[in-house]
């Protein structure tokens, strides 16, 4: 399954880098994309599990840019 | 400029003045050390609050190599030294670069969303006898919309009543208007300018051009670059490196040498301060963003920064001919009379052509131009593979009647009636004309070269292109012909689809190794050569979904002489990104072997730092801007036309 993420007031372009190396390496996910410019992130991960691992990635995400509001 | 932009700013300014007048106040030294404390304390405060209580939450979650972080310890080192004013001014400064960083990101991702302002907001749809307005998504196919002057088409379809111009400069970057009437097709995004059209939807608004369009340029950044993931990996070490050198700094010279500990950690606070990446991985899709905007606003759609950043490599760009080179229609290009006037040849030719469709046909007629009178048309046959045979009537110079047997076909045709006919070696489509029995000519029609494809490969070649090639399934003196006149390097002719698929593979072996081959199609039967090729570039994607499917790049017009214009602005993006790129290693660089000696202090430091950062960005904001290419495309066809005339 696949799913745009919104990420707003994503602000520095290195946590973008940063989260989606975080994510990328959750159990479960097959790919991650995070677009700084367009503040989102796509995330590609196997169906079974993917409620989880949206909750997952949005607690790594929370940690590493804690300002940002994550819209699913 | 944002709230959160605006407070910021705010404490910006505050955390200046009182900067600016308790620094003089500092130099001369007449406040008490404690009341200088506590002053800088409250500006550093003031300025840095947000950064301090990041750092604090971030290190709890075991983000160590975090620039909230790095900059409370490089900044609270200071503190720790006495230098307070550095402490301060670091803050302020890398606040400074914040506010710079997320005003022009948040400009360049408007400055995008201006660009790409085609969504239309309302239909007016016909529903039960009236007319109302809704969202286009809620049209459906085969409504009727009525599209007044001045209003955006909504969807996709086709007039059913009316006459107008359409403005398609926000699709295709062309700003003459596109004329339509009933019964042509009709596309989102377009803006009518002149009657009002009513016109039959025939795509719901998610299959519409617009929302492809849309989506394709929002999604087009998702698509990394190489020099994206080569200075985000870096980033990823490059921090970490920093810090362990300031660690090291801080502590093994004083342990070895016995100097000052104090001197040393200044040195590695110096080192902190310059350890932040951010400037560089912000400024690479910045300029890629800014990059793949100015395309979309030259009527180029490229479908990720890859696309772009590889296009900057072409050494081969090989092209298809029907549609791409050529219009793809059919133009009588010579009338060869053997007895009469070419323009009576062309009117039998016409007349026994009457009730033929096919491309040949009318182009006959078209180049006739005459009404056609059914009546003195007493007998038509087809035949098969060869053409037709016809009675036309006529009246002889005398005054009788005297109808005439025409043939109109290929050589097969001349040949199994036993009529002699010239041999020609000319490179297009020939029907040959017998009238009563004897050879009277033949017509030759040729498929038109677009006007601006010698233009385009001599702008590719002067782009650097190494090599141009033409595929094509046509024969080979058509297709020798059509190279030479607009002079590509190659041509390979006679080619069944899966042929073309096996020449571009020979074509991609020749090729440098870090070469790209792009290959330019029209997408309608070349999809697998266009997956095939490194870049896959599609032609005339304003109305052809199979163009944009199929396509890395799109170009939203017929004008070959596009791809030149997207490679110039490949490679300006490419550009920018490697000036950023190396300036801003190179300053870091600098300073921090600087920083190291001893020759730079905190404030050189923080100035490097956020100068390089707002530079980069100006930088990066640079690729936004493709109106020079337009334009020195205008005035190259300009001299080309003058050169012309003098000759």
């Amino acid at each position: 399954m696949k799913k745009t993420i919104k990420l707003q007031d994503l602000d520095c372009a290195n946590c973008a880098a940063k989260i989606e190396n975080a994510i990328s390496k959750l159990d479960g996910v097959t790919n991650v994309k995070v677009n700084f410019m367009s503040q989102k992130m796509i995330l590609e991960a196997q169906d079974d599990q993917f409620d989880a691992i949206i909750a997952q990635a949005k607690k790594v995400a929370k940690k590493i840019e804690p300002g940002m509001i994550i819209i699913v | 400029m944002s709230k959160k932009e605006k407070k910021l700013l705010w404490r910006i300014l505050v955390t200046g003045v009182i900067f600016g007048i308790s620094y003089p106040l500092h130099l001369t030294d007449i406040l008490p050390d404690i009341l200088e404390l506590i002053i800088f304390l409250t500006a550093f405060i003031i300025i840095g609050i947000d950064i301090l209580w990041k750092a604090a939450r971030n290190i709890t979650h075991g983000q160590v190599f975090d620039e909230n972080f790095l900059m409370t310890i490089a900044t609270i080192g200071a503190f720790c030294l006495g230098d307070y004013p550095e402490g301060v001014v670091v803050m302020l400064f890398y606040q400074v670069g914040e506010l710079f960083q997320s005003y022009a990101v948040s400009k360049s991702r408007r400055s995008i969303a201006d660009l790409m302002d085609i969504r239309p907001d309302y239909a007016n749809v016909m529903r039960d006898g009236s007319l109302i307005q809704v969202d286009p998504e809620e049209v459906q196919v085969d409504d009727i919309i009525i599209v007044k002057p001045g209003e955006r088409i909504p969807l996709d379809g086709i007039v059913e009543e009316g006459f107008s111009s359409l403005d398609t400069a926000a699709l295709t970057g062309e700003s003459a208007p596109r004329e339509v009437g009933a019964g042509e097709n009709v596309i989102s995004g377009c803006i009518n300018q002149a009657g009002k059209l009513t016109i039959r939807v025939n795509k719901a608004f998610g299959q519409s051009t617009v929302a492809k369009i849309l989506e394709l340029v929002e999604n087009a950044s998702d698509k990394k670059s190489k020099s994206e993931n080569f200075i985000t990996r870096f980033a990823r070490y490059y921090t970490p490196l920093v810090v362990i050198a300031a660690a090291l700094l801080a502590v093994l010279p004083p342990l070895i040498t016995g100097g000052s500990f104090n001197v040393w950690i200044e040195r590695a606070l110096t080192f902190l301060v310059i350890s932040c990446p951010c400037a560089l991985v912000i400024s690479v899709p910045l300029s890629f963003f800014g990059g793949i905007g100015g395309a979309s606003k030259s009527g180029v759609l490229v479908k990720g920064s890859n696309y772009l950043e590889a296009l900057a490599g072409t050494e081969i760009v090989v092209f298809d001919k029907t549609g791409t080179l050529t219009k793809g229609n059919f133009v009588v290009s010579e009338i060869h009379s053997n007895k009469m006037s070419g323009q009576e040849l062309i009117r039998l030719a016409a007349y026994a052509e009457d009730y033929s469709s096919h491309p040949i046909a009318m182009s006959i007629k078209k180049a006739y131009g005459e009404d056609i009178d059914t009546s003195q048309i007493k007998d038509i046959t087809e035949i098969a593979g060869h053409g037709v045979k016809a009675v036309i009537a006529g009246i002889a110079l005398d005054g009788t009647i005297n109808d005439r047997e025409v043939l109109a076909g290929n050589t097969r045709l001349m040949a199994s009636n036993h009529i002699s006919y010239d041999d020609t070696a000319s490179a297009g489509t020939v029907i040959h004309l017998a009238v009563d029995g004897e050879y009277a000519g033949y017509i030759l029609i040729e498929d038109e070269i677009k006007q601006d494809s010698r233009q385009a490969i001599l702008d590719l070649k002067a782009a650097g292109i190494k090599q141009t090639v033409m595929l094509t399934g046509d024969s080979d003196a058509v297709g020798q012909k059509v190279a030479a006149a607009i002079g590509l390097d190659k041509a390979y002719t006679q080619l069944l689809p899966a042929d073309k698929v096996e020449q571009l593979e020979k074509l991609i072996g020749s090729k440098s190794q870090k070469g790209m081959l792009a290959f330019v199609g029209d997408g309608i039967n070349d999809a697998p050569v266009l997956a095939r090729a490194d870049i896959g570039i599609a032609m005339g994607g304003l109305g052809s979904d199979a163009a944009i499917e199929a396509a890395d790049v799109v170009i939203m017009t017929d004008e070959p002489s596009k791809i030149a214009t997207i490679m110039k602005i490949s490679k300006k993006t490419l550009r920018i990104v490697w000036q950023n790129i190396i300036f801003a290693l190179g300053v870091k660089g600098i300073v921090l072997v600087l920083g190291a000696l001893g020759f730079a202090t905190m404030w050189a430091a923080v100035f490097a730092d956020v100068g390089v950062s707002v530079l980069a960005i100006i930088n990066a904001m640079r690729a936004l801007n493709v109106k020079k290419f337009n334009e020195s495309e205008d005035t190259g066809n300009e001299s080309i036309v003058s050169s012309k005339q003098i000759a």
